[in-house]
């Protein structure tokens, strides 16, 4: 089942539509409930390769549904430290908890002044009606 | 008016009036002035049906078809036989007229023709997974190298030179645009060395070869894919469905990939095309593969289905990150394949490759030339002519047979051989006059 | 309803192939066929049942009202699929000495002449196989023509955001990158981002016109100069021809590059998603690049001419999708000067559907359309929760094939719609008709519309099963022995 829309206030987003929980030196990212209900039911996750480099603003990844393919960008630069298995073998899993099981991949931060440009909760949800 | 067009003044009348406007140029004003075409195109006059069949059928009785001459030409495209149940389909209009089945609920027929389809070319190829078609034998090569470029990340292209030379040549036109770079590895004796295609395979993305070879000899073919995959290539053969039969399908000697022209499956030579493509891989490439792919699935009530799938690999959705560019594909054509394969059934097929083999060896004994190379072959012979091929092809027409295509066309080097190809259409007395004809223009 | 292959039983079979009386030829064992392809094995009658039944569940043109927009689906007439089948043209070898085809050679001709005539451009390859091919040759042509010129900076292609998906999949395809242009909220190209994006290293402009919006740009005599005044080079994506034959010419509009689609323009029957076949014309500039070999005509006398040092190379096999040829050509001379007047009646069917439903769905452009015009079903799914997919489904059960849906992409909830010239006025009454009731069902029954279609031979079909657990291949019972070597 889809979760109902949700922004928790415990994150970092981008205008791009994912989220970062960082937390150390590290991060946590994955997409909002925004951007997997704009794609509808996730069939596919093309994940980068542990160790990979991420750009802030850069795609680091794919996620598709039957109709739709985007790139997800991402919110900080790091290096890819861990990759969820889970939403590779279940990729609706990022349907269902897009802030919990459904993460994406942990990161290495290399510049972690970059988390201050990111959206909080309030400017990500102004940003979204918007749309 | 033409008789294609339904309106009525009266209903032109009334749509103008809905419409809002006077006059139908009045729809065509909000082209710019400066662009807009204003007098009549100057084209031949328009034709009704009767004048325009008899001006068409003029135009067809200039051309040697092979019903007006006994012909031996194949080199990739043959004169096997289509049967009737093939003309049946492909006139139904619901087969005929259809688009891209986009909306599976309007075309489960179609779909589930094309599922029928991938099935019989993954059997007849021994692979995981085929697409709804390519453009024909050549375009599908530049495919398989467009998959290997970003399969392997490497960029060089191995062709054997005995792979036929427009799809070595359209592999060449596309290759640029890849970023890659093309190789070609000689013949020796009419076949390919594996040694030196391994050789060539270091660093390369993919090594194609034919087999049967555009010579008609059959290739090391299970020593050139092992030869291709030494050097890390993906090894790809271009074969000829109507072979498989007898020849041993490519998924089964090591292949990655098995692509080839289908013509010599239920469609006529129609001077060229349309045909279809095929191409076939393994599992691993499913996420590669270019065009339509129909799969199975359910409806609402658990019904069995089938709808175009995997479609993000496509370019109406990727875009410029799309697996290919390509759009219409050849189903009808592939439908003509699908439905030739059932009717020959496995068996049929087997003998369909036993008869063609037989008339060529029969050929090798009878044509009074030397055999160009000392080579197995399946159904087609090249034999060495003592003056040029051409010449021969000349004098032999003369008496109303085609013997065949003289390879010095396109290989300088041969120009005193002759491709006789053999099907399952001629017969045992036909290669008998062939032999006469060409012992007496060449005695 | 079961495959063909769960039809099988042993034993059985159709077809049977000539044997003569002739010694076995030798296989060498290492390269002989070691188990047989499990083709099914069917008597010919039930081959004719399943195959009849495949064509009862698909729905062609012949069948009923299809306005998929893009797609131009008119009427094939029949004469055409006779011509095809004229001996002489189905059955010609494409390596035929040409002395023994000449009929073949002036008939791609005189086909040669007349889409010459319709584009305003004086050269023509009929070898591309598709639209998208054709677009392909194009970009290789401009590639191919710089190059000459030495200015091999000239790395991007430039598409607006409504370009068809095969715009960008040709540009990556041919080594160019993309840069995307916006459009005004008329829906013609946005003219200041043009020039802003349009520089020395432009290679050339990729464009639909009419738009697949269905608009013809009016600036389109401005983007050419932009262009042009560049060194750049402008391409016509000639999709959407059947909107201008007669009425304008691309190069007559400034485009150096066109692609025909001939089973969209000139009545190629779609063939349930191939054939096609996709010309291209172009300026004598850039003639010498043409795919090799050009067919020429000296005196009475018609050839193939390979000798051509500066061709981009061969696109396709032989001399292209010739019995496609066969069909166009028929087409065109069965209308001759008249091909304006099919034009004239495409624009019209499509205005005055446009003007029919206009106060019952969002129009987002107001304009007169060209041969096609997208709708929004925007307002019909904030109010209702119906989106157009359900529009789209619930038409099947009118009776009536879809438009195309969710494209162009800068149109939410899109609703694309062509009727083609060959509809009357009748068909396009009852279109109306079923468009205006779906509206009024999505008010009162929102239901009716999620849940259809329920009138065709399956119900709405899991797509997400498909795409998560691909089955593309029928599962054999016994499935084969993992005795391949694996390579690679």
């Amino acid at each position: 089942m889809a979760a109902s829309e949700s922004y928790p206030d415990d994150l970092r987003y981008h205008p791009e539509h994912d989220w970062a929980r960082v937390e150390g030196e590290e991060a946590v990212l994955g997409i909002t409930w925004y951007a997997q209900d704009a794609l509808g039911e996730l069939v596919h996750y093309e994940a980068p390769e542990v160790g990979a480099t991420l750009t802030k603003d850069g795609a680091y990844a794919e996620v598709e549904s039957v109709k739709a393919v985007s790139d997800v960008i991402a919110p900080l630069s790091g290096e890819v430290l861990e990759v969820n298995q889970k939403v590779v073998d279940e990729p609706e899993a990022v349907n269902e908890d897009p802030y919990g099981e459904g993460w994406l991949v942990r990161i290495r931060l290399t510049d972690a002044g970059e988390v201050d440009a990111l959206l909080d909760v309030e400017a990500y949800k102004a940003h979204v009606a918007d749309q | 008016m033409s008789g294609y067009l339904p309106l009525t003044d009266a209903d032109r009348e009334a749509m103008l009036e809905a419409i809002g406007v006077g006059s139908v140029d009045d729809l065509f004003e909000q082209i710019p002035e400066g662009v807009r075409f204003d007098r009549a195109l100057d084209v031949p006059a328009a034709l009704p049906e009767a004048a325009l069949v008899r001006r068409l059928e003029e135009l067809a009785a200039r051309n040697a078809d092979t019903s007006r001459e006994l012909s031996f030409l194949g080199m990739g495209i043959y004169d096997h036989y289509v049967p009737a149940v093939v003309d049946t389909f492909l006139s139904r209009g619901e087969f005929l007229t259809a688009y891209t089945p986009y909306q599976p609920e309007m075309s489960q027929g179609v779909l589930q023709a094309i599922f029928e389809y991938q099935t019989a070319i993954c059997e007849l190829t021994g692979m995981d997974v085929s697409n709804a078609s390519g453009y024909d034998g050549t375009t599908v090569a530049a495919d398989a190298c467009f998959m290997a470029r970003h399969h392997t990340g490497r960029s060089k292209v191995v062709l054997a030179e005995a792979l036929h030379p427009q799809v070595r040549q359209v592999v060449k036109t596309y290759a640029p645009g890849f970023g890659m770079e093309v190789v070609e590895v000689p013949h020796d004796g009419g076949t390919t060395d594996p040694a030196r295609l391994a050789a060539a395979s270091a660093d390369a993305a993919i090594a194609i070869f034919q087999q049967p070879n555009v010579f008609g000899c059959l290739e090391p073919a299970p020593d050139l894919a092992a030869a291709a995959a030494e050097g890390g290539a993906l090894p790809v053969a271009h074969v000829d469905l109507a072979s498989l039969g007898v020849l041993e399908a490519p998924g089964r000697y090591g292949c990655a990939m098995a692509i080839g022209e289908g013509q010599s499956i239920g469609n006529y030579q129609s001077f060229g095309g349309p045909h279809y493509g095929f191409l076939a891989a393994r599992g691993e490439f499913i996420r590669r593969m270019p065009g339509r792919i129909v799969g199975e699935t359910t409806d609402l009530e658990g019904e069995r289905g089938f709808v175009l799938t995997l479609q993000t690999r496509e370019q109406h959705i990727r875009r410029e990150k799309a697996t290919s560019n390509m759009t219409t594909n050849q189903t009808l054509l592939a439908l003509a394949g699908l439905i030739t394969l059932c009717w020959l059934g496995p068996e049929g097929l087997r003998e369909l490759g036993e008869t063609c083999a037989a008339l060529a060896a029969y050929a090798k004994e009878r044509v009074p030339l030397a055999l160009a190379f000392d080579r197995p072959t399946f159904k087609e012979v090249a034999f060495r002519t003592p003056v040029p091929a051409r010449e021969v092809v000349a004098r032999v027409r003369e008496h109303g047979v085609h013997p065949g295509y003289p390879l010095g066309r396109d290989y300088p080097g041969l120009d005193d051989v002759l491709l006789v190809a053999l099907t399952e259409k001629r017969t045992p007395a036909d290669v008998d006059r062939l032999a006469d004809v060409i012992q007496e223009v060449t005695r | 309803m079961e495959v063909i292959f769960e039809k099988s039983k042993a034993g059985r079979r159709a077809g049977r192939v000539p044997a003569y009386d002739l010694p076995a030829a030798e296989i060498p064992a290492d390269l002989a066929r070691a188990r047989p392809p499990r083709l099914p094995e069917i008597p010919e009658s039930e081959l004719v049942r399943h195959f009849t039944a495949l064509a009862d569940r698909t729905f062609g043109i012949d069948t009923g009202f299809y306005p998929l927009g893009s797609c131009t689906m008119k009427h094939n007439p029949r004469v055409n699929e006779r011509a095809a089948a004229i001996p002489g043209f189905r059955d010609l070898h494409p390596l035929q000495e040409e002395d023994g085809a000449q009929g073949a050679l002036e008939m791609m001709w005189e086909l040669q002449q007349i889409l010459i005539e319709v584009a305003g451009l004086p050269a023509v390859t009929l070898q591309p196989a598709a639209g998208s091919q054709g677009e392909l040759t194009g970009l290789m042509l401009m590639r191919a023509a710089f190059a000459e010129r030495g200015e091999h900076g000239r790395t991007v292609i430039v598409t607006p955001d409504t370009a068809h998906g095969t715009n960008p999949a040709s540009v990556t395809m041919a080594g160019f990158e993309l840069a995307k242009v916006a459009t005004t909220d008329r829906g013609d190209l946005d003219l200041e981002d043009l020039r802003a994006k349009v520089d020395d290293r432009t290679a050339g402009l990729m464009l639909t016109n009419p738009s697949t919006l269905g608009l013809f740009d009016e600036g389109i005599e401005e983007i050419a100069r932009i262009f042009h005044d560049r060194g750049a080079l402008l391409y016509y994506d000639g999709a959407n021809l059947n909107a201008v034959v007669g009425r304008s010419r691309p190069g007559d509009m400034g485009f150096d590059i066109v692609h025909y689609n001939l089973h969209k323009t000139f009545s190629q029957p779609h063939g349930g998603g191939g054939p096609g076949a996709g010309p291209v014309a172009v300026t004598r500039a850039l003639e010498p690049f043409l795919p090799a070999p050009t067919l020429v005509r000296d005196g009475d006398v018609f050839r193939l001419d390979h000798d051509r040092p500066k061709s981009i190379g061969r696109v396709r096999g032989f001399a292209g999708p010739f019995a496609v040829f066969v069909r166009a050509y028929a087409f065109m001379r069965a209308y001759g000067p008249a091909l304006r007047e099919m034009s004239d009646t495409a624009v019209l069917n499509a205005n005055y559907l446009l003007a029919r439903l206009r106060d019952v769905y969002e129009l987002p452009y107001d304009r007169l359309c060209m041969h096609e015009f997208v709708l929004s079903a925007r307002t019909l799914k904030r109010e209702h929760g119906v989106t157009a997919l359900d529009v789209a489904k619930r038409l099947m059960d009118y009776g009536i094939h879809p438009p195309t849906i969710y494209f162009p992409l800068v149109v939410p909830e899109a609703l694309m719609i062509e009727p083609t010239e060959t509809e009357p006025k009748e068909r396009l009454d009852a279109f109306v008709e079923a468009m205006r009731a779906i509206a009024a069902e999505a008010a009162s029954e929102p239901d009716v519309l999620k849940d259809a279609p329920h009138r065709r031979p399956v119900r709405r079909l899991d797509e997400v099963k498909a795409a998560k657990e691909p089955v593309v291949r029928f599962a054999f019972e016994e499935q084969e022995a993992p005795d391949r070597i694996e390579t690679g």
